[in-house]
């Protein structure tokens, strides 16, 4: 447990696999970014791996981290929850930050509750957002300033709690994938390295690793400009072939609810929303989709919103900017055609 | 070898079918509008449990940590196979986080010794996914985390697959183990007839004070003492008691219980209110769509 103190850096955690930072990693900085600024101090970088995790401090730099803190050891090859755990935990009392961000991926919530239990820090799990911010305990009248404020949905997405730690530190949350715009990379920016060294041994890879197998996903959902997506509304597998189409024409890839992802109308990788990716595109289109929050809460970001639904009531209206009121068998065809004649 | 499994179970209520009734108007939500179920993933942790006993032999241990009422999930656990149950309540457990939760949790899961312990990967009210972790960090035990399948148990030796999201991974390793499981890993099986017989009338020390009152609103504390004590060595005597700890008897340390063990505290609580961007109306017909159309490639959002 370290205390609060004013001066710690903001820390994110750079997942990487095999040499390959992971998306999550930047997004983390650019958010980190804006955090460090507003605080006044710097961001770091926390690298963990063997030799091929070297090649990434450059770049870490590029997207933002002032200093890359680097552990490099035979024994960080592969991501393992107790060596990973061991280490950020012996760098955090040594640096004490003030606070430490992962990405909620499935590496990410497999470390940071180990590292929060370890440490006996407060962590905050998925978050969409975070922000700095005073609170004041109404009790008392004490005032703790500039702390970070972790905002997450929860009870299914139904509402929106913000949490803070403000009595032991660091201030800990996962952030999930997806939520933070990608920065541009800045190839003028400069790093500092500062290396450290784990003090670690055979006893401390608690698993064996078999076997691995890491699929690409078939479909890029946060790189998208444009995304078409079916909810349960679309009625079959075969009707979703109609989603499919749009997305085509379109350019654009093709999104599912959660609905109908259960319904078996196209697969898990496509889905969004709370429990699949949470997108930004610059269009998106809602067919046959009702709106539940948990859905919303993955796509109402994105810049334009199209929905198409029977129902003049459903909720997914609320967050459109186009409200088309039909039938999505007469609807989407109508939309095919003109956009193949206008573009 | 036979096994000493530990399953965490929670009581959750059922946020996916929350409804406008469900919202407090500052915004809260009202638990008390919701169902009360069964975490579903923890039904999966179980039912991997009770695989495991049926292979290997051994004992399955339900706890939960929770308001007296969520004796009723250990009654189901029950009704599917569990061997034991053990509620775990206090009113200084109220606004544990995880991470005091994960404490109070490793002070029970100690006292029983177990080979494995599961959990679900995570529950449907807070979706953090975080005591499983933190559970097995203050135990010193190995985890693994999104269990989909058991591989091997040999002696002390585990082998499982895990899901990564965009992949899978097989990992071995040493008992103990905290293992937490996800909703693929098997279909849970339904209760069992004759065990809901035997344990329909199991209960908790808590639910027996609840009905012996309920019964004699007027009795004096020493009769109702009595009454109590000698309704919960029936219950043991039959085999159907429901344990209850508290943190007294789990000689846990108060300083990591409870609010004062919460490091995370809650700023402010919002419900989603979805509020209408002004959608523009557009007709369904060719005209409605194409003039849509081309505002869009007008302003450049299709390229």
């Amino acid at each position: 447990m370290i205390q609060v103190n004013r001066s710690g850096e903001v820390w994110v955690f750079a997942e990487q696999r095999e040499g390959d930072l992971e998306d999550v990693a930047i997004e983390l900085l650019s958010k980190g970014r804006e955090l460090a600024d507003q605080l006044g101090v710097k961001l770091a970088a926390v690298l963990l791996g063997d030799k091929k995790a070297e090649g990434l401090t450059e770049k870490l730099g590029h997207f933002g981290a002032d200093k890359v803190y680097l552990v490099v050891n035979p024994l960080l090859e592969h991501y393992q929850t107790n060596s990973y755990t061991k280490v950020i935990h012996d760098l955090i009392h040594k640096y004490e930050p003030q606070v430490f961000l992962c990405g909620a991926t499935v590496c990410g919530r497999d470390l940071a509750p180990r590292v929060a239990s370890a440490t006996k820090a407060g962590l905050t799990a998925d978050c969409t957002d975070l922000q700095i911010g005073d609170h004041e305990i109404r009790r008392t009248g004490e005032v703790h300033k500039d702390l970070l404020f972790q905002i997450r949905p929860a009870f299914g997405g139904n509402i929106i709690a913000t949490i803070i730690n403000y009595d032991r530190w660091p201030q800990m949350a996962t952030v999930r994938e997806g939520v933070m715009p990608m920065p541009e990379p800045d190839g003028n920016r400069k790093v500092e390295v500062v290396r450290d060294e784990a003090h670690l041994g055979t006893q401390d890879l608690a698993l064996e690793i078999i076997n691995q197998h890491i699929e690409e996903k078939k479909v890029n959902l946060k790189g998208a400009r444009v995304i078409v997506t079916g909810g349960a509304g679309v009625g079959s597998k075969a009707n979703f072939k109609k989603i499919w189409d749009l997305a085509h024409c379109l350019g654009a890839a093709p999104g599912a609810t959660r609905a109908a992802v259960d319904l078996g109308f196209i697969d898990h990788d496509h889905q969004i929303g709370q429990t699949g990716t949470t997108v930004r595109p610059s269009l998106y289109i809602a067919v046959g989709v009702s709106g539940a929050v948990q859905h919303v809460a993955g796509m109402s970001d994105s810049k334009k919103i199209i929905a198409i639904n029977k129902d003049p009531n459903a909720p997914i209206f609320k967050v459109a900017h186009y409200k088309i009121v039909g039938d999505l068998n007469q609807v989407v065809p109508r939309m095919i055609d003109s956009i193949r004649e206008k573009v | 070898m036979a096994y000493n499994c530990v399953v965490l179970v929670k009581q959750v209520p059922d946020t996916t079918r929350i409804t406008g009734e469900a919202m407090n108007p500052d915004g809260t939500v009202n638990r008390g509008a919701l169902p009360a179920i069964f975490n579903p993933e923890d039904l999966n942790a179980l039912e991997l449990a009770l695989d495991i006993k049926d292979k290997f032999g051994g004992k399955v241990t339900a706890i939960t940590m929770g308001l007296p009422t969520a004796s009723t999930v250990l009654k189901e656990a029950l009704y599917r196979g569990a061997d034991e149950a053990i509620l775990v309540t206090d009113r200084r457990c109220a606004a544990s986080d995880t991470l005091a939760t994960s404490y109070i949790l490793s002070c029970a899961v100690k006292k029983l010794d177990p080979d494995i312990i599961l959990c679900g990967r995570q529950a449907i009210d807070g979706d953090t996914a975080q005591v499983g972790p933190q559970l097995a960090e203050k135990l010193g035990v190995a985890q693994i985390t999104y269990v989909e399948k058991l591989l091997q148990l040999e002696e002390d030796r585990i082998a499982a697959k895990r899901s990564f999201g965009n992949g899978w991974q097989e990992v071995r390793g040493k008992l103990p183990v905290l293992l937490t499981v996800v909703e693929e890993a098997n279909e849970p099986r339904v209760n069992v007839a004759h065990r809901m017989m035997k344990y329909k009338n199991a209960m908790s020390k808590a639910d027996v004070e609840k009905q012996i009152r309920a019964e004699n609103p007027d009795m004096d504390d020493e009769a109702f003492n009595n009454a109590v004590n000698a309704e919960v060595t029936k219950l043991e005597n039959k085999g159907i008691l429901i344990k209850q700890w508290d943190l007294d008897f789990l000689a846990a340390d108060l300083q990591w219980c409870g609010r004062d063990g919460s490091p995370t505290k809650v700023h402010r609580i919002q419900s989603v209110v979805l509020a209408a961007k002004g959608a523009k109306d557009v007709e369904a017909t060719d005209q409605g769509i194409t003039d849509m159309v081309h505002e869009l490639i007008e302003d450049n959002t299709i390229a």
